[in-house]
């Protein structure tokens, strides 16, 4: 058997009409192996035979998930000019440098899909590519450093911890080096809100008008309700999520009622109660439609979002050709030499 | 550093794709920026990188990044992933350089270390209680 | 300082949601591994700001003036970098730049908070309420960022400017400035090394980026010269043995940048021209800045200026 380079991932192609024998006999053994793996729990890695749609759907939620990353620098980015403490300051640049960070390991996992990141960004500039919807809500006020750090990274912790584990092997790596690294990011954002809570009165108006406004859009972070989520069942088979939207909201919601007595504040949220049948914390009706909007482009910070990554993507163009330019031209000279 | 470079077949992490996949989002080619009036540019290459955590141990997977040349990769390595002390020394190698063993004839390639339980100590079950053995 | 321990991957105050990695998805040699964390073993601002608490640390009113200027430096060069996070050429250049900025304003902390002994002000009380003029960064640090050339040209001067100066301030007869530093100085090194691959890459890639590069070089070269001008207070240091007089890092800067702009085909006179480009008057050093620091104040300080006395 001869070694082979790294290659695209043979999946099924569209039309499946015109497989040869050799290669429908392929495709069963394909499947039979993926169909075992995912059973025993195990990894699927990149050049391992794979239902297309399997493939398609990690690549959309890799993707997504890198692009949430990038466009969610902006919000906090926008802050670290003005941070009101040189230690802040710091904080806040070391954690939106993390989520550049974070996007570009995603990326890395995304690759091995078979797109490449070019082709991943074009796809987000020209508007073809989803991020998640929370980052287009406006950051206004510092406390919102706070509430993103708490309430909008808490939502992500929850929902990466389980992605851990995830069947994919890139994306789990992915995930375990991000959650390492994101333990700090909720810390710091709980941290900023209590220190407003315990300052003076116009501090804490300004925590608890940042935690009325990041509530509901954090819950709607995990998604649409079960009810309402077709590919959910599909991707828990697939041992890509582990537990459903509504489960992981859920146990986000328990975990906040509790930090926000520590933080002296309150959820904007009266009907909050655990379900003693269900065993499982409930909480107040959330606006889908509103949901539907913002993903649909009519956030209040869409279009500013996409702007400032088209920006800076175009703004780059002249240096990342440089770079290209003069590697080529120190490959010539070496070849030549 | 013979015994240490990564090569074919110990390595079977990573699959960079030159070759884009069409994912159904729409039917265009890789040269759709006609929409941004920019001309295609040529990508900056994929690396892999390699850490080590600290000295006396290997070099390990740490992920992959784009830089246009080796020395680039390297800086871009250090900033990605080393920010929080995880290395010592780093490896990048072009992703292209890198071959694998093919994952549809896993059975057969390994297949022979399979049952040569003689090849392992505990094989040898005579010499049980003896001490230094 | 602080002892070096490893942080354990623990993601505490999520219930029952465990990482639990497991089977093939795990790192498998669990010895070598790529994300082994921990905080590392150095000078800190903290640990400053704690020796300067216990009284370990108290700068002469000399000091606490040169320390001032050298964190002036840091945090206006630190301010404009952090800028560049989320608009950089390309993500991986999000990254250095930020490390870049991450640096300077932990030296910015670490200088602030030493001079301010002297005054008994935290190293916020001299970043957020003091007004323009009691501000002591040269004029370099305070230029725009410009495109990415014009960052890179400045990052350049700064870095090859601010190695001469940490260099010999190791033998800083002020304990302090010369651990800050030491510290300081192997960051530096290495934004050096960030600012010259960037050079030889502008220098000899496109036409355009060739352009471009010179034109920043052009652009910044009148604030060269501030930074090598000596006065009183570093005449009164270098003759103490605690600061240097900067004049005498001039003649490394030139030959080390030098090689670097020989080394990128950027010929100083004949490219650059720069033996023709007239030097600003200055004056950052005495408080009298450029048009550009006022905005970048105002940016700064608005937030801890709207609500003084509160903490953060």
């Amino acid at each position: 058997m001869a070694s082979q380079k790294l290659q695209s991932v043979p999946g099924s192609p569209s039309g499946e009409t015109a497989l040869s024998p050799e290669e429908q006999e392929r495709e069963r053994a394909g499947q039979a192996y993926f169909d075992r793996i995912i059973a025993e729990d195990s990894r699927i890695e990149p050049r391992d035979w794979m239902p297309e749609a399997y493939r398609r759907t990690l690549l959309r939620q890799v993707s997504q998930h890198a692009h949430s990353e990038i466009i969610g620098m902006q919000p906090e980015a926008n802050w670290i000019t003005r941070a009101p403490s040189l230690k802040r300051k710091a904080i806040l640049m070391a954690k939106v440098q993390d989520e550049a960070g974070h996007g570009l390991y995603l990326y890395s996992a995304a690759e091995t899909l078979g797109q490449s990141r070019d082709k991943m960004m074009q796809d987000l500039i020209d508007g073809k590519a989803r991020y998640s919807s929370i980052f287009n809500y406006p950051a206004v006020s510092w406390a919102d450093m706070g509430a993103i750090g708490w309430l909008v990274d808490g939502a992500a912790i929850c929902n990466q911890v389980p992605l851990c584990r995830a069947s994919y092997g890139p994306y789990g790596r992915a995930m375990v080096r991000i959650c390492k690294e994101e333990s700090f990011h909720q810390r710091q954002g709980f941290e900023i809100l209590l220190e407003l809570s315990n300052g003076t009165p116009a501090q804490k108006q300004m925590a608890q008008d940042a935690v009325n406004r990041w509530y509901a859009p954090a819950l709607m972070m995990f998604g649409p309700p079960d009810d309402d989520s077709p590919n959910s069942k599909q991707s828990m088979a697939w041992n890509i999520k582990r537990f459903s939207n509504d489960e992981l909201r859920s146990r986000f919601v328990g975990m906040m009622v509790e930090q926000v007595k520590v933080l002296g504040l309150t959820l904007p949220d009266p009907d909050i109660r655990f379900n003693e049948e269900t065993k499982k914390w409930e909480h107040g009706p959330l606006d889908w439609n509103e949901f539907k909007d913002v993903l649909a482009g009519k956030g209040p910070c869409n279009a500013q979002r996409m702007e400032r990554r088209r920006q800076a993507h175009e703004d780059g163009a002249w240096v990342r050709e440089a770079a290209a330019a003069y590697a080529a031209k120190q490959a010539q000279k070496e070849h030549a030499a | 550093m013979s015994n240490e470079t990564p090569t074919s077949p110990v390595v079977e992490p990573v699959s960079p794709v030159v070759e884009p996949v069409e994912t159904g989002v729409s039917t265009s080619s890789t040269t759709d920026s006609s929409t941004t009036g920019t001309p295609a540019e040529t990508p900056w290459s994929l690396w892999e990188v390699f850490v080590r955590s600290s000295r006396g141990l290997s070099h390990v997977h740490a992920g992959s990044l784009h830089a246009p040349d080796a020395t680039m990769a390297l800086r871009n390595a250090r900033d990605l992933y080393t920010r929080r002390n995880e290395g010592v020394s780093i490896w990048v190698v072009p992703a292209e350089a890198i071959s694998s063993s093919d994952p549809d004839s896993k059975g057969s390639f390994f297949e022979s270390p399979q049952g040569k339980d003689y090849r392992h100590a505990t094989y040898y079950t005579k010499s049980e209680g003896v001490k230094h053995l | 300082m602080t002892s070096e321990h490893t942080t354990d991957f623990a993601i505490e105050g999520h219930g029952d949601i465990s990482v639990g990695v497991s089977g093939a998805g795990a790192s498998g040699d669990g010895s070598a591994s790529a994300t082994r964390i921990t905080p590392g073993n150095a000078l800190r601002p903290e640990d400053i700001a704690l020796e300067v608490r216990r009284g370990t640390a108290k700068p002469s009113g000399d000091v606490a003036e040169y320390a001032l200027r050298l964190g002036d430096d840091a945090l206006i060069l630190a301010q404009r970098l952090g800028h560049w996070i989320s608009r950089a050429p390309e993500l991986e250049e999000d990254i250095a730049l930020g490390n870049i900025a991450l640096d300077q304003l932990g030296h910015a902390r670490s200088f602030l908070t030493y001079a301010g002994a002297h005054w008994d002000k935290s190293e916020d009380d001299l970043a957020y309420f003091r007004r323009e003029p009691e501000f002591r960064s040269a004029h370099l640090f305070e230029q725009p960022n410009g495109d990415f050339a014009v960052t890179i040209a400045r990052q350049f001067i700064v870095s090859y400017y601010q190695f001469e100066l940490y260099k010999r301030l190791l033998d800083s007869t002020d304990a302090t400035i010369a651990a800050i530093s030491a510290k300081a100085l192997k960051e530096v090194d290495y934004h050096r090394d960030h600012s010259a691959q960037w050079v030889l890459r502008l220098a000899g890639g496109t036409e355009e980026s060739r352009r471009r590069i010179i034109r920043g070089f052009k652009l910044l070269w009148p604030y060269v010269e501030e930074l090598f001008e000596d006065d009183e207070l570093t005449a009164r240091l270098a003759e103490a043995g605690a600061g240097v007089q900067p004049s005498t890092l001039r003649e490394d800067f030139d030959r080390l940048t030098g090689e670097v702009l020989a080394e990128a085909g950027l010929d100083a006179v004949n490219d650059l021209g720069l033996d023709r480009i007239p030097q600003s008057l200055g004056g950052g050093r005495r408080g009298k800045h450029s048009e550009h620091l006022g905005y970048l104040l105002a940016e700064m300080q608005v937030l801890a200026r709207e609500h003084p006395g509160a903490s953060w």
